[in-house]
């Protein structure tokens, strides 16, 4: 689907400085070697299966479904991974690539943290060292995990330009990696940013599909009607929709995060609210105004809290093979409340933007009808902040 | 065929830059009327961009106040057209590849030559995502400007046998900003631009001082310096062009001095 410049339909592309030019080029010389290559793909195996935990659960949510009274609904488990979330998938992958390349070092940005802490984790395994850029705004938001990457010995930078959030935290990452390449590599945590970034993540996420495929088939015999997945970047979307794609009965549906909805200033919808734009490496959709200054944007989720979305969801949507609906703060905390009493599972607040989708999915589709629900991450990380939200002030 | 070759005949160029804007377009103005008056050869002006992420600290800075200033894209064009009343140097824009992108290139690009832009700087846009403006330059005469870095080795003859208008070199990995020394041999990136260019190349990124000036200057065919003068700028506030005109006469001065081939400092 990607030609050699990495572009979907319009999409994509590599506007990024000169400096990194032979950088990226580099990457995707040493990616498409690896990728075909034996050994790569045997370690990266053992390493998602035996320190990661793959493969992860398809759990069939019956509370939830006799509940909600509609199709059947199954969680993938992605939040059963080692570090609570699949961004894990992705750097495994990437870090693995970078120390074949002869890389000592990881820079990454994160959002939620949960890339950050996947990256700090994916560093101290293999020796590496690590700098973890992150928002003020976020590492404020998201406490326990800025303790969690100084834990794993990373070193996290609060980023202060600009909105203090994940796009202020991509450009530093951008802007360190252009100013230190030779041992460094960029560990970018979700299908965006320049050529091959966007192929690279996707095809270490898409062992999320893969693997809901087959065990679909063999719980049922039959693929889904729907895959529900939250989308800011779309790394765990396009995970959970790559091996779908060509398979038009199953609707792939992103959640975006409306914040307090798409008619407001405070939301960071892409796809609902945006326009094609060239930002971060890619084209594709960004929240921005007239001029193209990119907008500040906003939702309760730290982790969906950016103004573009990855190009080949841009594409997806285009071409209207995936829908892009908006998911408002409150519909996700509810989400967030309802899946932890009913099924037990405390779901990040990102992943709950697509149980809260699949919420109003289900009563409209017959019970014969199957939902398949990523579930991209625990939580844990949220309590906190959801409590606040909720008028209850605790401490972490 | 615009005006940026007349920024090189017979002399080395010294090229500053101004965040558009910034405190406001006014003192833009007169900041650029001042280093005109001061020699400057070329003006490069730059339209403020919410990330801009080639940027140092204090261009973003600048870049951000210009933007809650309500500096607009339009504004910018007519602070061009005010200056083309009497300023006859070339002007080139430096923004990124969004600003242009969401005005409509070729609107943006058309209105570039209507009020009298000759080349536009996108650091954003390597060689191989050129083609997105290209064909709008070609089509109102207005000169795309290639960036080289010091990584960019084995694309350097690529680049440098398609550049239009002058060649920006960038003296130094990251982003810009004033730095105390430049280490990147750029003798030899230059003898390998020089190889094939047709057009002359300029040296930017890190520059402050007279004496960095001068020697990137004779290694090449001018120095650019942006985050000094902005410097200035946010230092003297409205009161910056008396500054930045003093600051550009003794760079000018510097780079007129220079020897034909310094060593780098």
């Amino acid at each position: 689907m990607t030609n050699p410049k990495g572009r979907f339909g319009s999409h994509g592309g590599q506007y990024i400085p000169e400096t990194l030019m032979n950088a990226v080029n580099e990457l995707e010389q040493a990616y498409d070697y690896y990728k075909n290559d034996p050994d790569f793909n045997r370690e990266l195996t053992a390493l998602l299966n035996e320190y990661a935990g793959r493969p992860s659960r398809l759990y069939e949510a019956d509370k939830m479904t006799a509940d909600l009274g509609g199709a059947k609904i199954y969680l993938k488990r992605e939040d059963l991974n080692h570090t609570g979330s699949h961004k894990i998938n992705n750097v495994l992958g990437q870090a693995l690539l970078a120390k074949k390349m002869g890389k000592t070092r990881l820079i990454a940005e994160t959002g939620a943290g949960q890339h950050g802490v996947a990256t700090a984790t994916a560093a101290a395994l293999m020796g590496m060292s690590c700098v973890v850029f992150m928002g003020k705004e976020d590492t404020i938001r998201q406490a326990l995990n800025v303790y969690r990457m100084r834990l794993l010995g990373a070193e996290v930078i609060p980023v202060e330009s600009g909105t203090g959030t994940l796009k202020d935290a991509v450009s530093e990452a951008m802007r360190e990696w252009t100013s230190r390449i030779d041992d460094t590599h960029y560990c970018l945590g979700s299908v965006m940013g320049p050529h091959p970034f966007p192929t690279i993540v996707r095809d270490f996420q898409a062992v999320i599909s893969r693997e809901i495929k087959a065990q679909i088939l063999e719980k049922e015999g039959r693929l889904p009607d729907a895959v529900v997945a939250c989308v800011g970047g779309g790394s765990n979307a396009i995970g959970a929709f790559y091996h779908f794609i060509d398979d038009p009965s199953v609707r792939l549906i992103g959640c975006e995060a409306a914040g307090r909805g798409i008619d407001t200033f405070e939301t960071a919808a892409t796809v609902n609210t945006g326009r094609p734009g060239i930002f971060h490496g890619m084209k594709s959709y960004f929240c921005q105004d007239e001029y193209g200054q990119i907008a500040p944007v906003y939702s309760i989720s730290a982790g969906l809290d950016y103004p573009g979305v990855g190009p080949e969801h841009a594409y997806l949507h285009d071409i209207g093979r995936a829908e892009y609906v908006p998911v408002t703060d409150e519909e996700a905390v509810a989400a967030f409340e309802y899946l932890s009493r009913t099924e037990g599972i405390i779901p990040a607040i990102e992943s709950a933007h697509a149980v809260a989708y699949a919420m109003k999915l289900a009563p409209t589709m017959a019970k014969d009808r199957i939902i398949v629900v990523n579930i991209s991450g625990r939580g844990d990380k949220d309590c906190a902040a959801i409590a606040r939200y909720r008028g209850e002030n605790i401490y972490e | 065929m615009n005006r940026i070759h007349e920024a090189f005949e017979g002399k080395k160029a010294f090229i500053p830059f101004f965040t558009c804007g910034y405190p406001d377009l006014d003192t833009t103005e007169r900041c650029v009327r001042e280093a005109v008056a001061a020699g400057a050869a070329l003006v490069e002006l730059g339209i403020p961009f919410s990330d801009p992420t080639a940027e140092g600290p204090v261009i973003q800075e600048a870049s951000l106040k210009a933007l809650e200033g309500g500096v607009t894209t339009d504004a910018v064009f007519d602070l061009v057209a005010r200056l083309r009343r009497d300023i006859t140097v070339p002007l080139v824009f430096m923004t990124y590849a969004n600003v242009v992108y969401s005005y409509g290139s070729e609107h943006f690009i058309g209105r570039c030559a209507e009020t009298g832009v000759d080349g536009l700087i996108l650091p954003d846009v390597p060689f191989e995502e050129k083609e997105e403006f290209l064909p709008y330059c070609r089509r109102y005469g207005v000169s795309l400007i290639s960036l080289v870095a010091p990584t960019s080795a084995d694309r350097i003859a690529m680049i440098a046998r398609e550049a239009e208008g002058f060649i920006y070199l960038v003296s130094s990995l990251g982003v810009t900003g004033t730095r105390r020394e430049i280490t990147t041999d750029l003798k030899a990136i230059v003898r390998q631009i020089r190889a094939a260019a047709q057009v002359p190349c300029a040296v930017g990124f890190g520059i402050s001082t007279p004496e960095q000036a001068a020697a990137m200057a004779s290694l090449s065919d001018g120095a650019i310096v942006g985050s000094a003068i902005v410097k200035l700028i946010g230092q003297y506030g409205q009161e910056a062009p008396a500054y930045v005109g003093d600051y550009v006469r003794r760079m000018t001065a510097a780079i007129d001095n220079c020897p034909p081939e310094a060593v780098c400092v």
